[in-house]
């Protein structure tokens, strides 16, 4: 670098930087600065071919590199709050209205299912396999509802998200079956009688039992449980010929069973269930009905209550809810949305009149 | 050789009258052979048997922290000695137990990532040191091999015995003992600059028994036998016999070499090595370097702390709320949260044993939140470090070409520290000086000659902008100019003194200079041009002017001096010859010197130069002519900062000189104890009566840009103290060239030069000498300070000078605060015949007694201590000797090119390094808040929200380049305005950028992107469906938004937050985001087993629903929202002075001088040194 007899020229840098800043005038918001040029020779011989790569080198090493130099200057402020405000508050309308179109029906119903008698002590009910534990519940549509309708449970106050909770479960022998052995991390649902459990660990052996039967009018309406886990789970994660095995034969039951003649990739609500949920409260898709709900049609659910929610304090509800573009009926982006926005032009505003009221002394 | 053969003629110990009484020594020598001297060395014989049983240390020496069995041990305990490396070695070890939230692999790659990273960055360095290493230990030297061989071999391999032949101009590679040269009286001159940084020349003698011994022949028959003793730091003492044909000689100092000295004027030199490699004084004497931190980094480990004190409180309110909840899990014997079995639950999750499962936990908690603590911070900081050196070493403008030398930062850990710096404490001979001295002016029978300018005068004009000086310096090209010579006067040059009124007077002038001094010519045989050697640059100074004005001094034998000289009637040069009676030498308290000289038509003349002060009172009434004129030109002499001497003469009757020789050669031949006191007392009734001729002045040329530079760095607000070796008018008058003192300016003089402590001296009395000496010292202490507090608030400044035996009462520690309040009370300090010692002394009384960061900067060994002991020791290494470069940690070469390295990269380092170390706290707090708020929904269970590899990425992939890249190339303001508003320097000393004010400024702004983020993605995506599909998101597509918005963040805001963008920071930053993507999609490919939950995460489920991206361009806006109304405010009506620069350039006003002159203007305080200084007080005074 300094063999190739680098010298700099005040005359040189001076014209570049004149250059430069008159080029700049143009840019308003910001300036580059070219910084010094290197004079490679002297007088107005050629360049040499390289001379470019010498100078961005030079300019790297002295630091001098041409760089954009904002500065939050009062116009750039502005400009800047008003253009954030100028997006986010359409996009938050839009989405907004995208909420307000989806349909949702909510119904709890933990403890209207269960009989008076049991109210005061639900775990003794939930726990007493001779109770019948059908339940029906009636929900008035109030707005048309487009298919695919979602049918949903949710829970509450459940800590799938717990550590013991989701390192619970094998990934293995969920994929290889039987022949994976090494099922530590299930403990201690790991076997049972001596026998493996497949699925094992905890999340399986705590699947949601609940079931629904949806009725409208005299007929029943067709539920489709299928398509409701990832694409991904189902291919990748649970075996195509992994067979539930030694599952719920403990002396202490857990949730439900699973059919032992259908491999572990059909079983779509297992599937749904062990994809852990992020949070204490939360929804699992438990089905899908694919005809329109009219206003004012009542649906008739016929709700087996076996899940235990009671001994924590959970609350269960069922859920039906179509969706739009964004999801579920969340209006929460959309309020997010137009409140940054609008926020961001009452700043532009607080901003220019305490720009124009107080003028820069330095 | 013909030249060296005429050189051994000359016996110059009739020169010089050796001061050290060799034959005193008898009580030393009697410890010979008894502990503490027991070493031995058989001359010439270094493989016999006695030798080899010694085994004394070969002379190999190493300066590397490792080897390469020691480096692997060593370096690992040095990593982990930093307490965040040793914790995350601990978690690491931690990550292999079931308490982990995270798979081992995943937490440990990151530290061994970031441990070997620095190994390898250690190794680098050690590996350049071992380089230097070679370098030294590979010089070559004449060695004898025996019957009279002389050979090169390399340093490292002398051993003690070995006779060496060293050539002039060499450094000496071992400590060496005399044994001869080639003058006849086995004398040589040696330059020890490296030891103690004093510039005169030394002069050595070896026994009169070896001086024999000039030819590499009779060498091959020496043998004798050296006892003394053992290796020890002291430069001054050598205790030592020599045991030559059965006889016994005493050795002392005067014939010990030391490493590292030099030998001058003088062809080669005999002698046998004492004292090899690590035995050798110098290196006894140099101490490990000590580890330098620096101010910021210390900041970093207390924020550290803090941050350590925070992840423990999350870590014990999480196992708090996990041990309640945990416990509850079973009450009654009846199971609340089933789902988890806690009836058969291993200890971590066991409800009865609750108490003991949180203890559990919190470490858990603590291997979860340590990402609060930025793994990645040292090792980030040290690359970034190190790229900040290659900057400065690449620096063009710190480049200094005549010596091929650029600048060279040898620590890097200290880049941010030269913007901190609060004093300068500077050296001044080759420092501040070049340590040449150049001829410039002269005031010959009142009237002033010269018209040259001094590099104080010129760069005052060109403040002034006074075109006069710039032109009449402009026209020096047409001769080439003569080294030592800058004398420009037609009046006087080329002969044409003859016409000048007092043509005798001049013609008397620079015959005196031509005759009047010490030094020895050299004939040059080709060019027949003379060169000289002297023993200070002044002197030759003097000589080279004379030679140049037409008095060509070209002959010294022992009794004459011959010069050729232009005669005043006829104008032809003629040879005249002048017998040499007698040399009055110079000393410090005489501060002149004569010669008495018979010339040729037999008129004996005593010709004197000195000191003003001396001389004036010298006078005889009748040569009191021009006394006036001559003190008014001296005085415009010292304040261009020149060095004067005074000229005079006087003519001796032959009896008055018969009868003073007789007294004087008694008095020299005189064996007591006062024989300086007699000689003195003849020579000064000699010295009296005399006629004056005129002035000399002589510029101790400062190095280029210095007064500039100083000037600089005073309207930066940093002190400069001069701490010199030199005599206190030396000094003076350097300090007027560099514009730290000037006229007007009090000064308050510390010194011991009072006739009541005179008079004990004489009395000899050490007791009552020092009593006297601390009572004055105080006095004057106490007085300056009175003064200084009744001045308080006034315009007037200050300059503090004090001597170096009064700064040796001064630094006691009753006194030493009182001093240290003076000092920093005065504008300037100047410390002088200061030793390296008391240098060092004062560099950590200013450290420590202010707090403040200091630099010292110097370039001889005896700067060497101070450079340690300062905040940053910058080593000049524009001159001879590595000493002062071998323990500093930058070098540069020259002084000028402080004011870049401060101003400019300083400034630069310790805005990145501070920006970089608030914006890492603020990126690890980001993000472990958010896992400590995830925990909170997850009851505590240590359940990390992230899958275990975008955790341990983090550090290492997604958020560290840009803060690399912003360390390394941010600049908040070019170099040019660095420079033009040496202000900004201000906002390192007082460091408002890593104040605590703003370092939670950038934490808190930390906690509200965490909560802002954690928050919208929770809501944003919970419980609803997230995609048109109906499916809900699970842990891992929260996770995966929520790590997306954080990585989005944390670079959006280092977009925000750096001033500079080139392309590099575009790559870096939108690099990073774009690798994130990127690294989802390949992790999210791999199979499940591996990805775990990511698994086709954004193939399948975040790509296409629009809710992700909606919320990761709201999410990341709304999280920087709070940041960037808050700069943009302070930016527009409170902004710091950077931001005030930033104005300027923007507004393209900075060519407009009134506006930046009034930003200049804005908190300035006034300067109280520098040329800028000196011409606000001129200007002061005209107004008035």
């Amino acid at each position: 670098m300094r063999q190739i007899g680098v010298c700099l020229s005040p005359k040189v840098s001076l014209w570049f930087e004149n250059l430069s800043s008159s080029l700049l005038l143009g840019l308003n918001l910001m300036e580059v600065d070219g910084g010094r040029i290197l004079k490679v020779s002297s007088g107005a011989q050629s360049i040499p071919r390289h001379s470019r790569k010498h100078k961005a080198f030079y300019q790297f090493t002295q630091q001098s590199l041409p760089a954009c130099k904002p500065v939050l200057t009062p116009a750039w402020v502005i400009t800047t709050f008003l253009l954030m405000g100028v997006i986010f508050i359409p996009i938050g309308l839009i989405t907004l209205h995208a909420s307000e179109n989806v349909v949702e029906i909510v119904d709890r119903y933990d403890t209207e299912c269960v009989p008076e008698a049991f109210r005061s002590n639900k775990v003794a009910y939930i726990k007493d396999n001779s109770i019948p534990k059908n339940c029906s519940r009636y929900l008035k549509v109030y707005k048309h509802m487009k298919a695919p309708i979602n049918i949903y449970y949710q829970l509450d106050n459940y800590f799938q998200n717990h550590r013991r909770y989701v390192k619970s479960k094998n990934d293995r022998q969920l994929l290889h079956g039987l022949g994976y052995n090494d099922t530590g991390s299930c403990k201690p649902e790991e076997s049972n009688n001596g026998l493996p459990i497949v699925p094992c660990g905890l999340i399986a052996w705590s699947l949601f039992n609940d079931t629904y039967t949806l009725i409208r009018g005299r007929s029943e309406l067709k539920v489709n449980r299928k398509n409701i886990a990832w694409k991904s789970d189902r291919d990748h994660k649970f075996g195509k010929s992994v067979y539930p095995f030694n599952f719920q034969n403990g002396t202490l039951m857990g949730g439900g069973k699973l059919h032992p003649r259908i491999p572990l990739s059909d079983q779509e609500d297992l599937i749904v269930w062990m994809r852990t949920a992020a949070l204490p409260s939360f929804r699992k898709l438990y089905g899908r009905i694919e005809e329109d709900l009219n206003a004012d049609d009542v649906v008739v659910v016929n709700v087996t209550n076996n899940y235990n929610t009671y001994s924590f304090g959970g609350k269960k509800k069922l859920i039906l809810s179509t969706t739009g573009w964004l999801g579920g009926k969340n209006n929460f982006l959309g309020l997010a949305c137009t409140s940054v926005g609008s926020s961001s032009i009452f700043i532009s505003i607080v901003f220019l009149l305490l720009h124009m009221k107080n003028p820069r002394i330095l | 050789m013909r030249s060296g053969g005429r050189k051994r003629r000359l016996h110059f110990s009739k020169i010089y009258s050796f001061t050290c009484g060799r034959a005193s020594l008898k009580e030393e020598h009697s410890q010979i052979g008894g502990p503490g001297f027991s070493r031995v060395v058989f001359c010439n014989e270094p493989d016999s048997f006695e030798a080899g049983i010694r085994n004394y240390a070969d002379n190999y020496v190493s300066t590397t922290k490792y080897t390469l069995a020691t480096f692997l041990p060593k370096s690992l305990f040095e990593q982990f000695r930093r307490v965040a490396n040793f914790f995350f070695l601990v978690t690491g070890v931690l990550a292999f137990t079931p308490l982990a939230p995270y798979s081992a692999v995943s937490a440990i790659i990151p530290l061994i990532i970031i441990i070997s990273a620095t190994m390898v960055k250690e190794a680098i360095e050690d590996w350049r040191r071992k380089q230097q290493d070679i370098e030294v230990n590979n010089r070559k030297v004449k060695v004898h091999k025996g019957s009279g061989n002389f050979d090169y071999t390399e340093w490292k391999n002398l051993r003690v015995g070995d006779i060496v032949r060293v050539e002039k101009n060499e450094f000496f590679p071992t400590d060496l003992l005399l044994l001869s040269s080639s003058y006849e009286d086995a004398i040589c001159y040696v330059e020890t600059m490296n030891l103690d940084g004093e510039t005169n020349l030394k002069l050595k003698q070896a026994l009169e028994v070896t001086s024999p011994l000039q030819e590499d022949t009779s060498i091959s028959n020496f043998h004798a036998m050296v006892k003394c003793e053992d290796p020890n730091a002291n430069l001054y003492s050598f205790v030592g016999t020599m045991e030559f044909e059965k006889q016994q000689y005493p050795l002392s100092p005067q014939q010990l070499l030391l490493r590292d000295s030099k030998l001058r004027n003088t062809d080669y030199i005999y002698g046998v090595v004492i004292f090899t490699g690590v035995d050798t004084k110098v290196i006894q004497n140099s101490t490990p370097p000590p580890s330098k931190r620096s101010r910021v980094e210390k900041k970093m480990d207390q924020i550290i702390y803090v941050l350590f004190g925070v992840l423990f409180t999350l870590a014990s309110v999480g196992s708090i709320f996990f041990g309640i909840t945990t416990k509850d899990d079973i009450n009654n014997g009846i199971m609340k949260r089933w789902y988890l079995k806690p009836d058969s639950s291993e200890i971590f999750y066991d409800p009865k044993r609750a108490p003991v499962a949180a203890i559990y936990h919190f470490l858990t908690a603590l291997m979860l939140y340590n990402y609060l603590i930025p793994i990645s911070l040292y090792v980030s900081i040290e690359i970034v470090k190190v790229l900040q050196s290659v900057f400065i070493n690449q620096d063009i403008q710190m480049y200094y070409e005549e010596a091929d030398k650029p600048a060279h930062a040898r620590t890097s850990n200290l880049n941010e520290e030269l913007g901190q710096v609060d004093t300068i404490l500077s050296d001044k001979t080759g420092t501040l000086t070049c340590n040449s001295m150049e001829f410039i002016k002269c005031s010959v029978a009142g009237t002033a000659y010269g018209r040259g300018f001094t590099e104080v005068e010129r760069s005052m004009g060109r403040r002034n902008g006074s075109p006069i000086h710039e032109a009449v310096t402009g026209g020096n090209d047409d001769t080439a100019p003569v080294k030592g010579f800058n004398f420009k006067d037609e009046r006087i040059m080329n002969g044409n003194w003859v016409d000048e009124p007092h043509g005798d007077l001049i013609q008397k002038f620079f015959r005196l200079l031509a005759v009047c001094h010490t030094a020895i010519p050299e004939v040059d045989e080709v060019t027949g041009k003379v060169m000289y050697e002297a023993e200070s640059p002044d002197e030759a100074a003097f000589v080279i002017a004379a030679r140049e004005l037409g008095f060509e001094f070209y002959k010294r034998t022992q009794t004459s001096i011959s010069v050729r000289e232009l005669d005043r009637t006829s104008g032809k040069k003629v040879d005249r010859l002048y017998t040499l009676l007698n040399v009055l030498e110079f000393n410090s308290s005489r501060k002149r010197m004569s010669v008495i000289v018979r010339n040729e038509e037999g008129k004996v003349l005593l010709l004197c130069k000195g000191a003003d002060n001396v001389m004036f009172e010298r006078l005889a009434k009748n040569g009191r002519e021009f006394e006036e004129e001559t003190k008014e030109h001296l005085n415009g002499y010292a304040d261009a900062g020149l060095r004067t001497l005074i000229l005079a003469y006087r003519e001796l009757q032959e009896d008055e000189y018969r009868e003073f020789n007789a007294k004087f050669i008694k008095a020299k031949n005189s064996i007591s104890a006062d024989r300086e006191t007699l000689i003195d007392e003849v020579t000064d009734n000699v010295e009296k009566d005399l006629i004056l001729l005129g002035a000399t002045a002589v510029e101790d040329k400062l190095q280029n840009g210095v007064p500039d530079c100083i000037d600089k760095l005073a309207q930066a607000g940093i002190k400069i103290w001069v701490l010199t070796g030199d005599k206190m008018e030396t000094a003076i008058n350097i300090g007027f060239a560099c514009s730290l003192l000037r006229q007007g300016m009090k000064q308050v003089m510390i010194n011991l030069e009072s006739p009541e402590i005179k008079v004990l001296e004489k009395e000899g009395d050490k007791d009552a000498i020092t009593k006297a000496s601390r009572a004055r010292v105080l006095h004057q202490i106490t007085k300056g300070k009175a003064q200084l507090t009744a001045s308080s608030g006034g315009s007037e400044a200050y300059a503090l000078i004090i001597d170096g035996k009064s700064l040796a009462y001064a630094l006691e520690d009753d006194i030493k605060s009182l001093f240290l309040e003076l000092a920093m009370g005065c504008a300037s300090v100047i410390c002088c015949r200061s030793s390296p010692k008391q240098k060092a002394l004062v560099t950590r009384l200013v450290k420590s007694g202010t707090g403040k960061t200091t630099l010292a900067i110097g370039d001889g060994a005896n700067d060497v201590g101070m450079l340690q002991e300062a905040d940053i020791g910058i080593g000049i290494s524009g001159v001879e000797g590595m000493q002062a470069v071998m323990s500093s940690d930058i070098a540069i070469a020259q002084f000028q090119y402080l004011e870049r390295l401060l101003l400019v990269h300083g400034h630069w380092c310790y805005r990145r390094i501070s920006s970089m170390i608030c914006y890492f706290f603020y990126k690890n707090i980001t993000f472990g808040l958010t896992i400590f708020l995830y925990e909170a929904s997850a009851s505590f269970s240590g359940q990390p929200a992230y899958n275990d590899w975008f955790l341990a990425l983090y550090n290492v992939f997604f958020s560290s380049l840009p803060v690399v890249a912003m360390g390394v190339f941010d600049q908040d303001v070019s170099a040019r305005f660095c420079l033009k508003f040496p202000l900004i320097y201000q906002e390192g000393v007082q460091n408002v950028l890593f104040s605590w004010r703003r370092i939670i400024g950038w934490m808190l702004n930390g906690l509200t992107s965490a909560v802002i983020i954690f928050f919208f993605c929770m809501k944003a995506l919970q419980p609803y469906a997230f995609n048109q599909d109906g499916k809900t998101a699970g842990k891992d597509i929260l996770g995966a938004t929520m790590y997306t918005c954080i990585v989005w963040v944390v670079n959006l805001q280092m977009a925000l937050a750096i001033s500079y963008f080139t392309l590099i920071q575009h790559l870096f930053i939108w690099g990073s985001i774009a690798f994130w993507y990127i690294f989802m999609l390949a992790y999210g490919a791999m199979s499940p087993t591996f990805s775990t939950n990511a698994y086709k995460v954004f193939v399948e489920t975040l790509a296409p629903a629009p809710s992700f991206w909606l919320i990761t361009l709201l999410v990341p806006i709304s999280a920087l929202l709070p940041y960037f109304t808050y700069s943009s405010l302070w930016m527009r009506f409170f902004p710091l002075y950077h931001e005030m620069i930033q104005w300027i350039r923007y507004e393209g006003r900075s060519n407009d001088p009134e506006f930046c002159d009034m930003v200049r203007q804005r908190s300035l305080r006034p300067t109280t040194v520098g040329f800028t200084a000196r011409l606000a007080a001129r200007t002061n005074i005209i107004r008035r």
